[in-house]
């Protein structure tokens, strides 16, 4: 029996500012959604558990696993994904201050930190070293590229008070 | 002349793939395309290697594309394995580099006139003396590299790099940091279904009873694939699969047996089990009698370690059906593979002598992966994508692993037990040094193994378990017996190896392989003897080194530390660990300071490195700072949980590894190169780093633990009664 999700009624959900239509159950991750029926690659699958970090998205401004997160109980809020914090010609302070820092190895982990540390920044203008770890501390990281992260939402936190970027 | 005469005196990349054209082409439209056969594994190596190109042909490095390794089109390298890549990759794209380069100014100075030494190259525009010019872009021609290496342009000398030795930003990484598709299963080509496999629930266990119906009634599954005790199912979407998966597996029924060793008793399994005994090394002659003042021994082990990447193994696969520019009535029969492998080669004729397929009907494209320490499960992801993908001919499929599957069913780097005895004069001095190793090899990797090397072919029908892991000769770096053999000066010396003949669960080749615990385990005995001998640790090194580079990192990284000026404090220590990487690689010294109670915390790591001509300063800094990171993780928390059927931990909870809050301050120093080739440092630091943990956790608590991980448990069971 063929089921592309073509005969499954429609569910809007709001993923970056654009309300977007999508064919499947309502039980389906969150996760799946975005990377498969929206494309948006960004968002990836780690552990499906909510144990490793590396499909975090913003739901409301709070960075949530979306590999345990069914659509139901996202029909009524804003998502956000890597994609949507910043444009190839002006990316997210936090982005712009990892590719400075080279934070990453093989950078896999590296958009559920991103989205961890964008959320951080955003509740906490001047975290101390010890606060962005435990802030990131649900993220987890194989490479080792740990304290370049760190350096790097620090810097993006001082470019922030600066006044030169947009913590959104 | 005959080929291999032809290709004497080459780097072995180039012997054995002799054409330029198959490393590089330069395209009208300003770019040079550069084609190595290693792949990058997160680890940066292709910015390293469009530097050494750049600098060869004199260009910008914004004009090299790296091109990704393909099977048919890209050279054949091998393994990317054994920091070796800038080696091997790196000294072949210089040589061909060079060559190319020296082409076209050939044909540069026929057109201007003009003789080749007073040609200049400025990022590919090729000058005259009297102002006229030409480039690499004008004079563009896929036939001036239709040639065979000839070793006659010699590469630049050291000193004239400009590119090589500058930190280039890596090339990937503005796209893996903004979430652009990169990684293999960010593929979405045309027709795309999704795959997950059902494994047995056990190590050996048999598919006894299958009942899919209630599988195949999910509106949306495509198929299941059964072969043996291989089990899969291919569906639609990817949520469907995971469900399907799940409703699979409800519909079996398993004959299970225990083949795993008592967990508890793994040391005294891993010195009993039958075993091939090989005496690796030897050097020197055994003492008197009479000179030995003391024969003192210790006996040092770690557990089974596992990959554990972020992202688990995957790969699409497409059997028959499209294929691009092939079209000559065999499109049926031939396989397409996308894969995060190490060696594209190797895994096709794996493929392609389980599969019953000629290789010239396999093709495997790299394509980028989560972080890669050694062999993991992406060639088995591979066989996987391949068995589904030939039961919907024409349909590419994507297998993504669980992470049980990842953390349970992925090869692991070995336990093993090593043994370190000397005998010492009276003054403490060493006569002779003897290591002695228990436990599998380190390599299972396809087209190491007589047996097909891939995990779902050991479950099919007639497949055979994938046999024991065989042990590399020691002049190539060995295995199990990797940095056996010390680095100091000892009048004798032996290591001896016993690899087990049984592998009950499948080991293979984990960043840095058996250096791990031979570097752990003698450099904990070093500080031993140092101290039995009322000496300081890092004077007492010193004192059996010659080597001035050796000598170097040691000194660097005490002094950097502030070793003398250690100010001792309670539940507080310090420890140092040294060694050269395979004895012939990169050479790293690591002071670590702990704070332990019934809990280890790594404070700081203070690592020196030399390895030679370093290509790009920051991101060997990366490597060796990553690796260190990844090396306190294994020394503070990972052991894989395992009971007499299968591996019990396989979630994050179960196999924790170093978490951001955990994570040591990381001061890597790299020294100068001093005119020495370039060495990898990927695994430089796993070993030291272990080693001068345990010897912080030493100094801390006056307690030596010998065995790995330094967790309360093997604390506790580690102090006097």
């Amino acid at each position: 029996m063929t089921n592309d999700g073509r005969t499954l009624s429609p569910t809007a959900v709001l993923v970056n500012g654009h309300r977007r239509e999508v064919r499947t159950e309502q039980d389906t991750a969150l996760l799946y959604v975005l990377r498969n029926h929206l494309g948006l690659k960004a968002t990836r699958f780690g552990c499906g558990l909510g144990l490793c970090g590396a499909c975090m998205v913003l739901v409301d401004g709070r960075a949530v696993y979306s590999c345990d997160t069914p659509l139901w109980s996202v029909l009524d809020n804003e998502i956000t994904t890597v994609e949507g914090l910043g444009t190839a010609d002006r990316p997210h302070p936090v982005t712009e201050a990892l590719i400075a820092e080279q934070a990453a190895q093989c950078g896999y982990c590296m958009s559920g930190v991103t989205i961890a540390a964008v959320e951080l920044l955003r509740r906490s203008a001047d975290p101390s070293d010890a606060e962005v770890r435990a802030a990131l501390d649900r993220n987890l990281c194989r490479c080792g590229a740990h304290n370049r992260i760190v350096r790097a939402v620090l810097a993006a936190a001082a470019q922030l008070r600066a006044g030169q970027g947009d913590a959104t | 002349m005959n080929p291999a005469a032809r290709t004497a005196g080459l780097p072995p990349s180039v012997a054995a793939n002799p054409r330029l054209g198959a490393w590089l082409r330069v395209l009208p439209a300003g770019v040079v395309e550069v084609r190595p056969g290693k792949v990058e594994l997160g680890q940066g190596v292709l910015t390293a290697l469009s530097q050494v190109a750049a600098e060869e042909l004199d260009v910008g490095v914004a004009r090299v594309r790296m091109i990704p390794a393909a099977t048919g089109v890209s050279p054949d390298e091998g393994y990317t394995a054994g920091s070796l890549s800038v080696q091997h990759s790196g000294s072949a794209i210089r040589l061909v580099c060079a060559e190319a380069r020296g082409c076209y100014l050939g044909v540069a100075a026929a057109r201007l006139g003009v003789p080749e030494s007073k040609l200049t190259v400025s990022d590919g525009q090729i000058l005259a003396p009297d102002g006229r010019s030409t480039s690499y872009w004008e004079l563009a021609d896929d036939a001036l590299l239709d040639r065979t290496a000839s070793g006659e342009y010699p590469p630049k000398s050291a000193s004239a790099y400009h590119i090589v030795g500058t930190s280039v930003p890596r090339l990937d990484l503005p796209d893996k940091l903004t979430g652009r598709p990169r990684f293999v299963p960010d593929l979405s080509p045309d027709g795309l279904c999704y795959g997950r496999i059902v494994r047995p629930p056990s190590r050996g266990a048999t598919l006894t009873a299958l009942d899919t119906r209630a599988t195949l009634a999910l509106p949306g599954v495509l198929t299941v694939v059964r072969d043996g005790s291989f089990l899969g199912v291919v569906a639609e979407r990817e949520e469907l699969a995971v469900r399907a998966a799940d409703r699979l597996r409800a519909g079996t029924a398993w004959e299970r047996h225990p083949t795993l060793p008592d967990p508890g008793g793994l040391p005294a399994y891993l010195r009993s089990a039958p075993a091939e005994t090989t005496v690796l090394a030897e050097c020197g002659t055994r003492p008197d009698r009479e000179q030995i003042a003391m024969s003192v021994e210790a006996t040092y082990h770690r557990p089974y370690l596992a990959h554990a990447s972020i992202g688990p193994s995957s790969a699409t696969a497409l059997f028959g059906g499209r294929e691009e520019g092939q079209a000559d009535g065999r499109e049926g029969s031939r396989l397409q593979v996308w894969s995060h492998t190490q060696g594209i080669y190797l895994l096709r004729a794996e493929l392609a002598r389980a599969l019953g397929l000629a290789d010239d009907d396999v093709t495997v494209t790299h394509v980028e992966g989560p972080g890669c320490y050694g062999h993991n499960g992406a060639d088995d992801a591979a066989m996987d994508a391949a068995l589904l993908a030939m039961a919907v001919p024409g349909r590419p499929v994507q297998v993504v692993w669980s992470r049980a599957d990842e953390l349970a069913w992925a090869p692991f780097g070995t336990a093993a037990v090593v043994r370190v005895a000397a005998d010492v004069d009276a003054a403490g001095n060493v006569l002779s040094w003897h290591h002695e190793i228990w436990g599998n090899g380190h390599s299972t990797r396809p087209g190491s193994t007589r047996s097909v090397a891939l995990l779902a072919n050991s479950h099919r029908v007639g497949g055979e378990e994938i046999e024991a892991a065989a042990e590399p000769p020691m002049a190539h770096g060995g295995g199990a017996g990797r940095n056996s053999v010390p680095d100091y000066d000892f009048p004798a010396c032996q290591a001896v190896n016993h690899r087990l003949l049984d592998m009950p669960l499948r080991t293979s080749a984990l960043r840095s392989l058996g250096a791990f615990l031979n570097v752990f385990a003698a450099e904990s005995f070093m500080d031993e003897l140092a101290l039995a001998a009322g000496r300081d640790p890092v004077e007492y090194r010193l004192g059996w080194l010659s080597d001035p580079r050796a000598r170097a990192v040691i000194e660097s990284a005490a002094a950097r530390s502030g070793w003398d000026n250690w100010s001792p404090a309670e539940s507080a220590g310090h420890g140092i660990g040294f060694a050269r990487y395979k004895n012939t690689s990169a050479y790293c010294a690591v002071v670590a300071e702990v704070e332990a109670v019934s809990e280890v915390r790594v404070r700081r790591l203070t690592i020196a490195v030399d390895a030679g001509l370093v290509i790009n300063p920051d991101g060997a800094a990366n490597q060796v700072e990553g690796g260190a990171v990844q090396a306190t993780s294994w020394a503070l928390k990972e052991q894989v949980r395992f009971d007499r059927y299968g591996v019990t931990g396989d979630t994050w909870e179960t196999y924790p590894i170093l978490r951001f809050s955990e994570v040591p301050v990381v001061d890597v120093e790299l020294l100068p190169g001093n005119g020495n080739p370039a060495l990898g440092v990927g695994e430089t630091a796993q070993g030291p780093t272990a080693a001068a943990i345990g010897n912080a956790v030493c100094d801390a608590l006056g307690v030596r633990v010998r065995a790995l991980p330094f967790t309360e448990e093997n604390i506790l069971a580690a102090m006097p009664d």
